[in-house]
């Protein structure tokens, strides 16, 4: 105990990653698994044809080249999607209602990440930089899409969510719709006067673009690219952090106590409402940080880059138990790595019936079979009811 | 000046005027029990002294310090330890946790340390169960963790509402030896019980509650041998 309350749990710092390493391998065994079963099953189709008068070789082949690439890819939008979904299953532990306006505190995390790229590039920083310079920049921008985006999501809690507290939570979830709408219409309003443009760009600076060559199979190079590694570095810090915070600091505990009893919390000191508003703010700054680290991997950003990351980060958080943190990161991942494989072999297996475009159906189908097989998400049964 | 007092205290739940003028007084290393029947106002008086219910007129008092305005988490500053009803037993925390939170407000980690022991010694039982988390405890034992943790940010009073209920008679005659064991070691305690004939044979002095208002006090002893109080809580 005595060093529990003194120095680090290096428990608490190692249980994540491992938990990451696991869920990532999980997801990525099963997936593969699966598309080799697949590219078995396939050979000899029209799909194996199509392939071998075109590229030369057959859909096995095929499948097991690209693997590592898709395998990457996952994990990379799995983070972006892990760090989102905390968000939404934070909130929902404390208050058990969904923020829908969550998807807007990502894109206004966003745009203020890119705004202040873009605004440093003006200013001739970005060329200049030095490698080591550039992720600095990076790291600012990401400080200040996190402040934005967290101090917006205190801000409305305060105004939207607070004064409703004690109504049916179908009313906050309205609040919450209302709100996802108007701050869509905030940002527009705030690019049309400063900018006048809707579509922004993130600038192209430092060596983000390039690519690190991992392995070499034969001809076929695996590579990822510097900013893939970026989004997952930050990524896991950031949900590390977030683990050590909620499992092992004073204030941590406070919120999971008041997520569980707020009456009993608040007899005990607790401050509700600012464990409340702690919680949005850390909720919103892992949104911010997520859209700019989103915005750093796709580039282009606009008003509603905020619903599709955020419709889906919320099935990812269904998906592995809404109110689970552990679930919010199982979800994310499994999701991001489902989406991967999808959009990379959708178009090939179905000789382009359902194109890549059609990936984004695959979440949705997810959250579906999710919702009527198992309510209660993957890890749901780790969810106590209230004492 | 008590240490904890009550003046003609009203409280409403919306219109329902559910505490019509009580007043009740703890002076300091008593146990007080507060007895009446289901809906009698028990456990509305607690909250009106906890913080979670304000009351619409009258005062409550801590030391001569008015807390009846104050919200919950800072009456708690004060100096008061609550046992809530039902428990109120942070399920998916660890036992250690649940202390943890009892002793929020204190700063100071040698005094959560040794608050922390104090409890265990109390409670041999809570700390073979330390990492266990809360909601995996019986009954008993919960209470026994409720207990300990409106104890670990050293009250100045505790409230205990219906530490008996929901617990098997042989676990109910422990709490009672429990609750008297923390008086003899200094602890003044508010009761608030539905079980009189055990909370008046602990208590110092007594007080019966019916609809809303205070109808008789006394003595425990008194109480226990009262025509009215046996026949409408003892059955007799």
């Amino acid at each position: 105990m005595r060093n529990f309350m003194g120095s680090v749990n290096v428990r608490q710092i190692l249980l994540p990653i491992g938990q990451m390493a696991i869920f990532i391998t999980g997801a990525g065994a099963v997936c593969s698994g699966v598309m080799l079963v697949l590219a078995l099953l396939f050979r000899g189709s029209g799909a194996d044809h199509i392939l071998q008068a075109t590229q030369g070789v057959g859909i096995l082949t095929y499948t097991l080249n690209s693997l590592p690439q898709v395998l990457i890819d996952g994990v990379t939008i799995g983070f972006v999607y892990a760090a989102i979904a905390l968000g939404y299953t934070m909130v929902y532990g404390i208050l058990q209602f969904i923020n829908f306006a969550h998807s807007e505190i990502f894109a206004i995390g966003a745009f203020c990440g890119v705004e202040s790229l873009i605004a440093l590039n003006g200013l001739g920083a970005l060329a200049k930089a030095s490698a080591m310079g550039s992720f600095m920049y990076l790291g600012l921008a990401l400080i200040i899409g996190m402040a934005a985006a967290g101090g917006m999501a205190v801000l409305v809690e305060r105004v939207a969510y607070r004064p409703l507290r004690s109504s049916p939570t179908l009313i906050a979830l309205i609040s919450a719709i209302g709100v996802s709408f108007a701050l869509q219409d905030v940002i527009r309003l705030a690019e049309s006067m400063t900018s006048g443009q809707f579509y922004r760009v993130i600038p192209t600076f430092g060596n983000f673009d390039e690519h690190i060559t991992l392995f070499q199979i034969g001809s076929t190079v695996i590579d990822i690219q510097v900013k893939s590694v970026v989004v997952i570095l930050a990524a896991v810090i950031m949900l590390v952090a977030l683990n050590y915070l909620v499992g092992s600091t004073k204030v941590g505990k406070a919120i999971r106590a008041v997520s569980q009893d707020k009456h009993t919390a608040a007899l005990m000191g607790i401050n509700v409402n600012a464990m409340i508003s702690l919680t949005f703010l850390v909720g919103g700054s892992l949104g911010g940080a997520a859209g700019v680290l989103y915005a750093l991997k796709f580039t282009r950003i606009d008003p509603f880059v905020g619903f599709m990351p955020g419709i889906k980060a919320f099935a990812a958080a269904v998906l592995g138990g809404i109110g689970n943190l552990t679930g919010a990161l199982l979800g994310g991942m499994v999701l991001g790595m489902i989406e991967s494989f999808a959009g990379a072999y959708l178009g090939t297996y179905t000789m382009g019936t359902f194109g890549a475009e059609y990936k984004d159906m695959v979440a949705f189908l997810i959250l579906i079979l999710v919702i009527v097989f198992r309510p209660n998400g993957l890890l749901g049964e780790q969810i106590s009811q209230k004492a | 000046m008590s240490l904890l007092e009550l003046k003609d205290v009203h409280a409403y739940y919306g219109n329902i005027h559910a505490l019509m003028g009580v007043s009740l007084a703890v002076e300091e290393g008593e146990i007080v029990a507060l007895i009446g029947a289901n809906g009698a106002g028990k456990t509305t008086t607690l909250r009106s002294i906890s913080g979670l219910l304000h009351p619409r007129s009258g005062s409550v008092t801590l030391e001569g310090k008015e807390i009846h305005h104050l919200a919950p988490h800072i009456v708690h500053h004060q100096g008061l330890g609550l046992v809530p009803e039902g428990r109120g037993i942070f399920a998916n925390l660890t036992v250690t946790e649940n202390l943890e939170m009892g002793a929020y407000i204190l700063d100071d980690k040698k005094q959560i340390q040794d608050n922390l022991e104090n409890a265990f010694t109390l409670f041999p039982r809570l700390k073979e169960r330390a990492q266990q988390k809360g909601g995996t405890l019986s009954g008993g034992e919960q209470q026994m963790l409720a207990t300990a943790r409106g104890l670990m940010s050293n009250p100045k009073i505790l409230l205990m509402d219906e530490p008996s209920m929901g617990l098997a008679p042989v676990l109910v005659d422990q709490i009672f030896e429990i609750i008297k064991e923390l008086n003899a070691r200094g602890t003044t305690i508010l009761l608030v019980e539905q079980n009189a004939l055990m909370a008046l044979s602990i208590a110092h002095r007594g007080y019966v509650l019916q609809t809303g208002q205070i109808v008789l006090t006394d003595t425990g002893e008194n109480l226990k041998a009262n025509d009215m109080v046996r026949k409408a809580y003892l059955g007799a």
